[in-house]
């Protein structure tokens, strides 16, 4: 069976051409079949998930109405809760964790028919830009395994790529849907800041967290983001914003549409296949009708080290619940030394390095002496970011970047140098800063360490505040000319 | 000022996070954290005189709600994650702080 559109299953399971039970079995096949190589998922629920797609055929049977995502097989990223199942955002400190409430998108998934079936690997509390940050083992590349999936949402990306799932839920604070989606060869939404509740999502850096979907296509895009999109009042940061149809605009294609290209910040440091691919996107939405415009973003060099200011020190204040006293690991200590070593010992054993390198990090920003310096400074210049941006969509209607500049590297190339890892982020993060909308679309690819190996490259749009239905017309528009979304990992 | 963190510098500061390092990673911060906040120093040279900061983009929201009484978790649900819980008492448990 066929598992990577998500439409086509909804309309066979509404149709009755196939069950929901049936696609969930071919999903749950096609997982066990392939994550002993590339360990994505962290929990799969296979009587839960068969349960509840048993109740969708159920509904169908008794003539009730059936969800937009009706019989849809879906993975969550592992930092998102689903009441009764383990969620351990891949950290040791949350390894026993079962909440016990779901998160609003979930509640939102299962009300639109979808079946959860299980829970996707991750960097550790989305801390990572290669899924390599684990506690339970790096995630592997689809399109070849010695290579990193992405991160910090990499099991999620690799999911929808294997064929396992058509959509998957990720969330994005600094490229973290994006970048995997480019390295895995998927689409990969990060939603406006705001137009997706973060109630349930473990919380890494507030200003900047944001879920959304990973999918085969643009029309599936849609699709997740319509079911969990809109207000709600658990998470006062969600935006009141109306969500409008988002499949509306799809096929209106690149006629009339602008895209910014910011060629200064571009230039530099671009691998040369990521660049040949980038140029050659951006060919084709000129021969599509689009009309390419020079944009500058000034401020967009800053955005990594203002990014990495601000979300460590949003970090290091949302992982200061981690103590272990409500939830969680606690370690021997507490038995014998005491109240300050069980919260400092749990939190040393808890943690893995690259979460207490950014606790370290935000706290050291946010300590006297230093605020002023480092944190406000950096939330300046945030504002000089997003002022950018609102001058360049004066003049355009979609911003055009690489997603990476590089293209998928080998697990274990990076991991000893914490700041070649963060420069990696440079297209992606500024999105978070100034809250906008970004997708990753399919590109092209690079060449591979053997002829018969290539690795995926992401073409990233970024819209204007709440104008995902622009990003995703100008995307179908883009997939509809190319063949690579319609390119599969052999696996 | 960055450029050298010394391992008392890092030891203050895991101390303000509740983080109990080890010496290896003491030594490792020491280095990493100062690469990084060197590397970050230069967003101290950008003019921001008179730009407000953005501590998120839609601060101009209302959220203001009715306070009225809500159903929420619980308790018994809330202390089936605590490591050391007393659910008949509906407490957490730590270690003794005062009169130990």
């Amino acid at each position: 069976m066929d598992l990577r559109s998500a439409r086509r299953i909804r309309d066979d399971v509404a149709a009755g051409r196939t069950s929901a039970v049936e696609v969930c079995r071919a999903a749950l096949d096609r997982i066990h079949a392939v994550n002993p190589a590339l360990n994505a998922f962290n929990l799969v629920d296979d009587e839960g998930a068969l349960r509840r797609a048993a109740a969708v055929d159920a509904r169908r049977a008794a003539g009730e109405p059936l969800g937009p995502l009706a019989g849809v097989p879906v993975a969550l990223k592992d930092n998102i809760c689903v009441r009764g199942m383990r969620t351990t955002a891949s950290s040791k400190i949350l390894d026993t964790y079962v909440p016990p409430y779901d998160a609003t998108v979930t509640a939102r998934l299962e009300a639109a028919g979808a079946v959860i079936v299980g829970k996707t690997n991750c960097d550790e509390f989305a801390m990572g830009s290669s899924n390599e940050n684990s506690a339970y083992g790096p995630v592997r590349n689809p399109w070849a395994p010695a290579f990193a999936p992405g991160g910090s949402s990499g099991g999620s990306a690799a999911a929808v790529a294997a064929g396992c799932v058509p959509i998957a839920l990720g969330s994005d604070t600094g490229g973290s849907i994006r970048q995997p989606a480019s390295f895995c060869g998927v689409v990969g939404l990060k939603p406006t800041y705001g137009r997706v509740s973060r109630y349930g999502l473990l919380a890494f850096a507030s200003s900047l967290d944001q879920i959304g979907p990973f999918t085969g296509s643009t029309e599936d895009a849609a699709l997740a983001l319509e079911a969990i999109a809109g207000v709600d009042p658990a998470d006062a940061t969600s935006a009141r914003e109306a969500v409008p149809d988002l499949r509306a605009n799809l096929e209106r294609g690149l006629d009339g549409i602008r895209v910014g290209v910011p060629r200064t910040f571009v230039a530099e440091g671009v691998d040369a296949a990521v660049r040949r691919a980038f140029d050659a996107a951006l060919d084709d939405l000129r021969a599509g009708g689009a009309t390419l415009v020079d944009v500058e973003l000034p401020h967009a060099p800053y955005a990594v080290p203002v990014y990495y200011l601000v979300a460590t020190a949003e970090a290091s204040s949302n992982l200061a619940r981690y103590d272990g006293v409500k939830y969680g690991y606690r370690s021997p200590a507490a038995k014998t030394h005491g109240l300050k070593a069980m919260y400092s010992r749990t939190r040393d054993e808890g943690f893995g390095p690259e979460v207490k390198r950014r606790i370290m990090l935000g706290t050291y920003v946010l300590s006297a002496g230093y605020y002023d310096a480092y944190y406000l400074k950096a939330q300046q210049v945030r504002t000089l970011l997003r002022r950018d941006y609102e001058l360049a969509f004066e003049r355009v209607d979609v911003v055009a970047m690489p997603t990476s500049p590089i293209p998928p590297f080998r697990l274990g190339e990076k991991t000893g140098d914490p700041l070649q890892m963060y420069l990696a982020d440079i297209f992606t993060v500024s999105a978070n800063l100034a809250g906008l909308p970004g997708i990753s679309l399919p590109c092209g690819f690079a060449a591979g360490p053997d002829p018969a190996t290539r690795l995926p490259i992401g073409l990233q749009l970024t819209g204007r505040m709440f104008d995902e239905p622009t990003l995703l017309r100008v995307g179908h528009a883009f997939e509809a000319r190319t063949d690579w979304s319609r390119t599969a990992p052999s696996l | 000022m960055p450029a050298d963190l010394t391992i008392a510098d890092v030891e203050r500061i895991a101390a303000l996070a509740h983080l109990e390092l080890t010496d290896d990673e003491k030594r490792l911060f020491a280095t990493q954290l100062a690469q990084i906040l060197t590397y970050a120093e230069q967003v101290r040279a950008i003019d921001t005189s008179g730009v407000p900061a953005t501590a998120h983009v839609h601060a101009g929201q209302r959220v203001e709600r009715d306070d009225e009484e809500r159903p929420s978790l619980s308790v018994e649900d809330v202390l089936a994650n605590a490591p050391d819980a007393s659910p008949d008492a509906g407490l957490f448990r730590v270690p003794r702080v005062i009169g130990g």
